[in-house]
């Protein structure tokens, strides 16, 4: 079974210095204050598709990518981030103004208007961009995972999933196929309560996910995904079973999605009291009483990562709303490479029967 | 034995039966398949093979034959029964740089890999994401009594998502250098080839061991003539030159276009031909509706029209799944004689 993370007192300092603290502060912050700018910007209408904020989880993405080796040329960890891990992504080294394009569908986002949200990739700084359909990256990264292992390097592959995406039969497939190859793969399960509207009690019979581990002959753990710390730390011992070569790990942590599924949602199957009850149990809130009680910072520390946050998401917030949108060629780039690049069929009149070839 | 962890290219110890081409014999579909993967395994330490049942027991049709002793089971990879699983980590490895040739037992089962190769394979050059290196290969195609899942010709399934390449050679000198060009290509591959004719001795031919590997993307001149083109592929390309000595005998000289890859089509060398003769019949194994025959017939149509002395026709199999029993199959495959009554018609049209 599961073995249970120490309670926080035990695990909260575990081997993190004051600056490393004050930097889970930020990417907290940060991801907060970047979703909330979008919110914003939605209600401007000035973002085009849905958008998916993880308010009130952000201590899981924020906790767990802390956990991993970043680099900037390639080298480094690879997560692929579920639609509510954006912290993950601040922490890989994402820079909110492309994340912000991404949502805006701006020339200059990643992949130049013609993907969305959290859809990119950046293989140097270690991530790779999910798509929509659930499971699937589970699948991707075993293979990211694998090829770790057949390469002979210690790098590990980490993704999550929710509770939705864990009914899905690439989650058992991509699982599976890692834990049979002893692949360097860590898969946290994010059960924050709700698949859109559909309850966690409707995609299993068990009462949890991480019981699924001995099953597939994995390292399990599970924590309370509102404690960053605790999160780190259940990561950080997975990661470091991974990255041993003693095969894939399968996490578990307990969260709550405080907002719909995406900005429409109103949330009307959401029982009454349950969006208070896990609004006093804020991941933000809960950070910065225990490190200013504990005397790990002072107000004045927090206070100035907020004043930091804000600026920089102002101005990423102008840089992305004075970008243009893209010209309508880049729809065409880049189906396949090489002479293929350009396809014949991507002509947008009939070709002229009388011209030579 | 090799592990991964040598990353350099390696030169084996060739058992007999991957020699067939270095001593100057001749080699069938499937040997010519068999050396290919061989030699590119050989060559470039980040591809790699991922399948079912093909390590220990050397695959459904042996074409991994001797695989697992020669690369260790880090190359030669026996995967749990997953097709989506695989192919998915399939992609996953090649974002990493590595060039995954995974094996579909019979290309029936490709359905189950669909969701990722359509929606995350394909698109994810597109996507920004980066190129994914990666060939899915496998036995296609009716004829051997395999019924209606082991039978099936999954071609248009995939035909139309923008993205992937589809390569379905018919002899053994493309086979062998298409693969190789689809292991090398930076884009992904889906590779058939036809499980009747991995042993046919008439398809036996002698490779050059330096052979240039081939460009996918170009069809082949089957045969030349004047009063038809016939555009086909896989093992109608034989039904069909099969079809053209009856016809010879009667002076009636066809052309047939070998298309090698449909995706992407070699339009122009269609459209030349047909300039050339004036009559286009395209024959294919596949079912009939929405087959390649009326993707084909609509590029014609736009840029040959005025050349047309005849109607544009089709010769298929007909619209059911692939039947077992012998007399229905031999019903729902086109056979040589519907291909010389099509010819025959539109010759007198």
């Amino acid at each position: 079974m599961a073995r249970r993370t120490q309670d926080r007192g035990s695990a909260s300092i575990a081997g993190l210095r004051r600056k490393q603290l004050i930097d889970i502060y930020y990417y907290l912050q940060l991801t907060r204050q970047v979703e909330q700018a979008l919110a914003n910007l939605y209600r401007q209408n000035k973002i085009l598709g849905g958008l998916y904020r993880s308010l009130g989880q952000e201590a899981t993405a924020v906790g767990s990518a802390f956990a991993l080796r970043r680099a900037t040329d390639g080298t480094g960890d690879v997560v692929a981030p579920a639609i509510r891990n954006l912290g993950a992504l601040f922490v890989m080294g994402a820079a909110p103004v492309d994340v912000m394009m991404q949502y805006m569908a701006k020339a200059g986002s990643p992949t130049r208007g013609r993907e969305q949200n959290l859809h990119f990739t950046d293989l140097d700084r270690g991530w790779i961009g999910l798509i929509s359909h659930l499971g699937i990256m589970i699948e991707v990264m075993s293979g990211v995972a694998l090829s770790f292992r057949l390469r002979g390097t210690d790098r590990v592959a980490l993704t999550w999933t929710g509770d939705g995406a864990a009914s899905t039969g690439a989650f058992h497939e991509g699982f599976n196929l890692a834990a049979v190859q002893r692949a360097p793969l860590v898969v946290i399960v994010e059960n924050n309560g709700y698949a859109y509207s559909t309850p966690t009690r409707r995609q299993t019979a068990a009462e949890s996910f991480v019981v699924r581990a001995p099953a597939y002959g994995v390292y399990a753990d599970e924590c309370d995904g509102n404690d960053v710390l605790a999160v780190y730390e259940m990561t950080r011992k997975a990661v470091a079973h991974a990255r041993s070569g003693r095969g894939a790990a399968l996490l578990e942590v307990k969260t709550y999605r405080r907002l719909g599924h995406a900005e429409h949602d109103d949330q009307r199957y959401v029982p009454p009291g349950e969006l208070e009850a896990w609004q006093a149990r804020d991941p933000i809130t809960s950070f910065e009483e225990g490190a200013v009680s504990a005397g790990w910072l002072q107000e004045r520390d927090l206070e100035r990562v907020r004043t930091k946050v804000l600026k920089e998401v102002d101005a990423a917030r102008e840089t992305a709303e004075a970008s243009p949108l893209p010209g309508a060629e880049e729809a065409l780039a880049e189906t396949l490479g090489g002479e293929h690049a350009r396809l014949p069929w991507t002509r947008r009149t009939p070709p002229d029967p009388h011209a030579t070839g | 034995m090799v592990t991964a962890t040598d990353r350099k290219a390696t030169r084996t110890e060739r058992p007999d039966h991957v020699r067939s081409t270095e001593l100057g014999k001749p080699v069938t579909l499937l040997e010519a398949i068999r050396e290919a993967l061989w030699e590119e395994l050989e060559r470039d330490p980040d591809v790699f093979l991922m399948g079912e049942d093909i390590g220990a027991y050397g695959g459904a049709f042996k074409v991994t034959d001797g695989f697992l002793e020669a690369f260790g089971p880090d190359r030669i990879i026996d995967t749990p029964i997953s097709e989506a699983g695989f192919t998915g980590a399939a992609a996953g490895a090649a974002h990493m740089g590595m060039r995954p040739v995974v094996e579909m037992q019979f290309m029936d089962f490709v359905s189950c890999a669909y969701e990722p190769l359509t929606n995350y394979i394909a698109t994810s050059r597109w996507r920004g994401s980066g190129p994914l290196p990666l060939v899915v290969r496998g036995p296609v195609g009716g004829g051997v009594r395999g019924g209606p899942f082991h039978s099936q010709n999954p071609e248009m399934a995939f035909f139309h998502t923008p993205g992937l390449k589809i390569v379905y050679p018919c002899t053994p000198r493309d086979a062998k250098g298409l693969l190789k060009a689809a292991i090398r290509d930076d884009d992904p591959v889906l590779f058939f080839e036809h499980k009747k004719l991995y042993r046919a001795p008439f398809l036996r031919e002698t490779l050059a061991p330096d052979a240039a590997i081939e460009v996918i993307g170009r069809a082949r001149l089957h045969r030349a003539g004047d009063r038809l083109t016939v555009i086909t592929y896989g093992m109608m390309v034989h039904e069909s030159a099969r079809a053209a000595e009856i016809l010879a005998s009667d002076g009636i000289e066809i052309e047939i276009i070998d298309l090698r890859t449909l995706l992407p089509l070699d339009e122009d060398a269609i459209i030349e031909s047909v300039k050339k003769t004036g009559r286009a019949l395209i024959v294919h194994e596949d079912t009939r509706t929405g087959g390649l025959a009326g993707e084909l017939a609509m590029r014609i149509s736009e840029r040959a029209f005025e050349w047309l002395d005849a109607p544009i026709l089709r010769v298929t199999a007909l619209d059911t799944p692939v039947p077992y029993s012998p007399p229905l199959e031999d019903y729902f495959l086109p056979q040589t004689d519907d291909i010389v009554k099509a010819v025959r018609y539109m010759v007198s049209y």
